[in-house]
């Protein structure tokens, strides 16, 4: 008998209530159950970061954590960060500068980033990297990713004060 | 790569955890599952039972009393990273945490889950070889205290028994002014070192060596004190000579060797590295000295 269990967990401002297998990880039960796909499954050890997420405000390993530990929690995915079928500052700044190319990594580093800088308003490229060490991205070698994690400061320091 | 089926509890105190782990076999202790969670996975790991910390909010704290640290095995990396009590009383604990993981992994990883993992380079495991750590272990048997050096049993296993839960760590509290240093040599910024050393200094009125201790990882299944480095060094000048002598002996410690790193590479890294962190740490003692 399959071990499971009911849970409630607030997805992008939107209650969830499912009635899960316990074993089922965080970003499966996005994936599968709540069939919001923008979170990708890379490497399901949580080394490469593509599967990051938001839990209480705080990235964390979707892949690293079971789907029942987010029961009463809130949880934010990339689907959270377009309003309206428009980009936001941050996503802005990656397709102007070339931030992505496959787009696989992309949903883990916007989490990745919203977290920084809302953490870091004015980073300096450095801060930029470490806070991206966690997060592989196999096409660009960073430089746009980088760049469009810098651009989207500056234009979120002009737009918030 | 995913988890094979098991039973999940979610206790809320250390009293309901203990007497889960006395009444289920093959049950494993999830913490903050950045290293327990890839393992099931892979399928590395098949509990039974799994019974998830999370909840028990009493492992989790930081307190300083009478020259001690004392930390909650529940504890999140994050939360020891951001804490101005350990900013204040134990900096060097800091300066370890940067070399751990990623923003991501440190959100939830606990410094209990790290200790009883004992990867052989984990940075929190050569802290707590550093500080004299305390391991305060607790069943329904009762509790005991395992030091640091009874804990790692063999490679990647503790001294601890199925029944048993590491419920909070006691780190010996540096005397205040001390210079100290934490430097590690790894294949990509995050990754487990290769080596990993770190050392406190303190000097006395004259300048010279009074108090010294090391600490070194990815020699052996856990970090080592070397304690005739520490005492040769007692009473010296902390000039470059010395420390190239006390690096030269680091050089002869035996090393593990495995697929990716032999071990005469590990030992070569132990004397730059040993030669780099009594540098650091001189400096910054010299500075604690004079400020």
């Amino acid at each position: 008998m399959a071990d499971t269990r009911t849970i409630s967990a607030i997805v992008n401002g939107k209650s969830h209530t499912a009635t899960i297998e316990t074993r089922l990880t965080l970003v499966d039960f996005l994936r599968h159950e709540l069939k919001l796909t923008g979170t990708h499954v890379g490497c399901e050890h949580g080394v490469c970061g593509a599967c990051t997420v938001l839990v209480g405000g705080i990235s964390a390993r979707a892949c690293l954590m079971l789907a029942v530990q987010c029961d009463g929690l809130e949880v934010a995915t990339v689907e959270s960060l377009a309003a309206d079928g428009k980009l936001n500052t941050l996503q802005q700044a990656f397709q102007d500068n070339h931030g992505l190319q496959c787009g696989f990594c992309t949903p883990g580093m916007l989490m990745t980033l919203t977290e920084f800088l809302r953490d870091h308003p004015e980073p300096n490229e450095a801060q930029v990297r470490e806070a991206l060490s966690g997060n592989l991205c196999r096409c660009t070698g960073y430089q746009g990713i980088v760049d469009a994690a810098l651009d989207a400061a500056k234009k979120m320091r002009g737009t918030t004060r | 790569m995913k988890p094979a089926p098991f039973t999940y509890h979610d206790p809320r105190s250390v009293s309901d955890a203990v007497a889960l782990l006395a009444t289920h076999d093959n049950a494993r202790v999830l913490a903050g599952g950045q290293s327990l969670m890839p393992m099931m996975n892979f399928r590395y790991a098949m509990p039974d039972h799994l019974i998830d910390l999370n909840k028990v909010s009493e492992l989790a704290y930081i307190r300083v009393e009478n020259n001690t640290l004392n930390i909650g095995a529940m504890t999140r990396q994050r939360d020891i990273e951001f804490s101005a009590d350990i900013g204040q009383h134990c900096p060097l604990l800091h300066a370890a945490l940067a070399h751990v993981g990623h923003r991501q992994t440190r959100n939830r990883g606990t410094l209990g889950g790290s200790l009883c993992h004992q990867d052989p380079s984990a940075e929190m495991v050569n802290m707590a070889a550093l500080l004299d750590a305390t391991m305060h272990v607790v069943s329904q048997r009762g509790a005991r205290d395992i030091p640091l050096a009874d804990f790692a049993v063999a490679y990647m296993t503790t001294a601890l028994e199925p029944d048993e839960l590491l419920a909070g760590v006691t780190f010996a509290l540096p005397a205040k002014k001390h210079g100290h240093a934490f430097v590690e040599f790894a294949r990509r910024h995050g990754d487990f070192a290769i080596v990993a050393c770190s050392t406190m200094l303190a000097l006395d009125s004259h300048g010279n060596i009074s108090n010294a201790t090391i600490a070194l990882s990815g020699l052996s299944h856990a970090p080592l004190r070397p304690a005739a480095i520490e005492q040769a060094l007692l009473g010296q000048k902390p000039d470059a000579a010395t420390f190239k002598a006390a690096a030269a002996e680091a050089e002869k410690i035996s090393a593990i060797s495995d697929a990716y790193v032999s071990s005469a590479y590990r030992q070569h890294l132990a004397r730059v590295l040993t030669c780099r962190a009594l540098e650091q740490a001189a400096a910054h003692a010299k500075e604690m000295q004079h400020g």
